[in-house]
């Protein structure tokens, strides 16, 4: 053979793969509203960036009738490809070939870009759109997942791993997603759950369907497994390459920084927030009052809204932020909450991320439920995330500070390096209210208008306690500012603390309360 | 903002939205130590009591099969059946007030 026949059958072997699961089999996906893998994989990279390996591995199954069957690509298209130019790892399910199942080869296809991405200290992005284990592969199906898993673990807190939901995941499938950083999800097309709708009616009676039990809604609101939601699949690759501005390559490098601009000026960081303590405001526009460009990119949104977590930038540079939401459930902290915040905390520390904390909280949600579903253990976690932490951490309370919230909210005690409050803010062990009953609960009682009393009680502790000052007085606030200071204080402490250097005892790792 | 509701914390009264998990939380009520609960979703396969009778601590009352195991319902303490909520073969769901003890 010449070589340029050598050429031709390379082309025309190409061209069989690049058919995935055939014409019929691309209707069906297009029928159900989804793109093509390799629709997907060139849509998330650079233009003409994506280079794909192991285009001709084959299975080698031999039971069930495997033996007869060629499946292009195992049901996987991993490569190397860019975003924004730098490098990354990516790995996407084809559904169109036998409905994306996971067998050995399949899986040795995925972990081959995870070793790889680890190796190379680059993003792994990986697309899942498979209906589970090539049931006729049998315990090697298991050991390709047990093998994904060992490597996202081992990944984790070294390079940005990013799952994308874009067709089914089910069964134990689920975990991979589950131990990566950032989980994004699309309406109507992601289907995520440990065992399906027909398993629960058979062995519980229970009737659900699956886009009520893990379609993208669920995930992003109720489970808090999806960390981003989109409409549209297009809608999600646009969220994928904005996160990806915000965050480092790998564990040793910074965030890239951007040209600096100041805050939108429809956001007037002094019209924000009411001076009545028991009133709503969206903290989200505090924190657009001082990030660059108001640009604020959320992490999940839907979920567990009484707090905020997210990226924005000050002065060009990458910034974590966790804001409690007085807007809903009066930003108290809960089981949810707790988990939520501790792990964007952890994710920022392991990341090099500073973190910015905006405290406005009047303590804990009340209610047997959160006892009995755990908030002591979980509330542990935004202690030990916090204390953990050795990035920069500035602290701004900008209304309430009240009893464990105002501990546990990066104080100065977790070993916050900044710790601001606003001339408002009510650093107490608890609200007025609640600590005027308790501490004067004699003199009202004993009274003659028992009312009258308590109200002026309340008054007395407000005045006495309720104020930056007490804290100031012991060095726990580093100082009180305005808040139209606020920006450029940040920006000051940020810049101070760029060479920060904290250690924490040397230990295998921690007992973390998960 | 959305829809605006009063919420206690530590007794200060807060204006603010509200969850729908939070909303929909079950308020807790104390379990009474005569009701018998189903406490997993499944099928009633035998029933070995009737109303009436008065039944021993530790005796089987009835047989729950869930998840392909068959759960033996025990007695809780010596006493008489007041009323037998299920019937055989029937599914049950979680918490359902299956046996009332006098």
């Amino acid at each position: 053979m010449s070589l340029k026949r050598n050429i031709l059958d390379l082309r025309k072997r190409k061209e069989k793969v690049l058919q995935g699961g055939g014409e019929k089999a691309i209707q069906k996906q297009v029928a159900m509203g989804k793109l093509t893998a390799r629709e997907r994989v060139t849509s998330i990279l650079d233009e003409d960036s994506f280079h794909e390996y192991d285009m001709f591995v084959e299975h080698e199954a031999r039971d069930f009738g495997m033996e007869k069957k060629q499946l292009h690509g195992d049901g996987v298209i991993i490569g190397t490809g860019t975003i924004y130019g730098e490098p990354v790892c990516i790995f996407a399910q084809d559904f169109t070939v036998a409905g994306g199942s996971l067998g050995l080869m399949h899986a040795r296809k995925i972990t081959k870009i995870m070793d790889h991405a680890l190796k190379m200290r680059v993003p792994l992005i990986g697309i899942n759109d498979s209906g589970g284990a090539r049931i006729q592969e049998g315990v090697n199906s298991l050991a390709g997942y047990g093998e994904i898993f060992f490597r996202n673990t081992l990944a984790s807190g070294v390079i940005p791993q990013l799952s994308i939901i874009l067709g089914p995941c089910a069964g134990g499938a689920v975990y991979s997603p589950a131990l990566t950083d950032f989980v994004f999800v699309v309406e109507n097309i992601s289907k995520m759950f440990i065992t399906g709708p027909e398993v629960i009616k058979t062995v519980l009676g229970e009737e659900i369907s699956m886009e009520e039990l893990g379609g993208a809604k669920v995930h992003s609101e109720i489970t808090g497994n999806a960390h981003f939601y989109a409409l549209s699949e297009y809608e999600c690759f646009e969220q994928i390459k904005k996160l990806l501005t915000f965050i480092p390559w790998n564990n040793t490098k910074k965030a890239k920084a951007f040209p600096p601009k100041p805050p939108k000026p429809e956001y007037k960081i002094e019209e924000i927030v009411p001076s009545d303590p028991t009133q709503p405001y969206d903290i989200r526009h505090v924190i657009k009052s001082v990030v660059d460009d108001s640009d604020f990119f959320e992490s999940m949104e839907n979920f567990a809204r009484n707090i905020v977590i997210g990226f924005g930038r000050m002065n060009g540079e990458t910034v974590g932020f966790v804001a409690n939401q007085p807007l809903v459930l009066a930003g108290v902290l809960d089981c949810d909450s707790s988990d939520k915040a501790a792990r964007f905390i952890r994710y920022c520390n392991a990341f090099n991320i500073p973190l910015v904390t905006f405290e406005d909280m009047p303590g804990y949600l009340p209610g047997v439920e959160q006892e009995h579903m755990g908030v002591i253990r979980h509330g542990a976690k935004i202690l030990y995330a916090y204390s953990e932490a050795t990035v920069p951490k500035i602290t701004v309370i900008v209304r309430k500070a009240y009893g464990g919230g105002y501990i546990a909210m990066n104080s100065r005690h977790m070993k916050a390096d900044f710790m601001f409050a606003w001339p408002n803010a009510e650093i107490a062990v608890m609200g007025p209210d609640g600590a005027a009953n308790i501490i004067f609960k004699k003199e009202i009682l004993a009274a003659e208008d028992p009312e009258a009393m308590r109200k002026e009680k309340v008054a007395e502790y407000r005045e006495k306690f309720a104020n930056p000052y007490v804290a100031a007085a012991k060095g726990y606030i580093d100082t009180v500012i305005e808040p139209q200071e606020t920006r450029s204080m940040l920006l000051h402490s940020i810049e101070v603390s760029s060479n920060k250097v904290d250690s924490r005892p040397a230990k295998k790792h921690g007992i973390p309360p998960f | 903002m959305g829809d605006l509701k009063e919420f206690n914390v530590d007794g200060t009264i807060y204006i603010t939205e509200l969850t729908k998990k939070f909303e929909n939380r079950k308020p807790w009520v104390r379990p009474n130590p005569k009701h018998i609960n189903s406490f997993i979703p499944g099928t009633i396969v035998e029933i070995f009591v009737k109303e009436g009778q008065d039944v021993k601590e530790g005796e089987t009352i009835m047989i729950l099969e869930a998840m392909k195991m068959k759960n033996q319902i025990k007695m809780p303490f010596d006493g008489k059946i007041a009323k037998i909520f299920v019937t055989e073969g029937i599914m049950v769901p979680n918490r359902l007030l299956m046996v009332e003890i006098e």
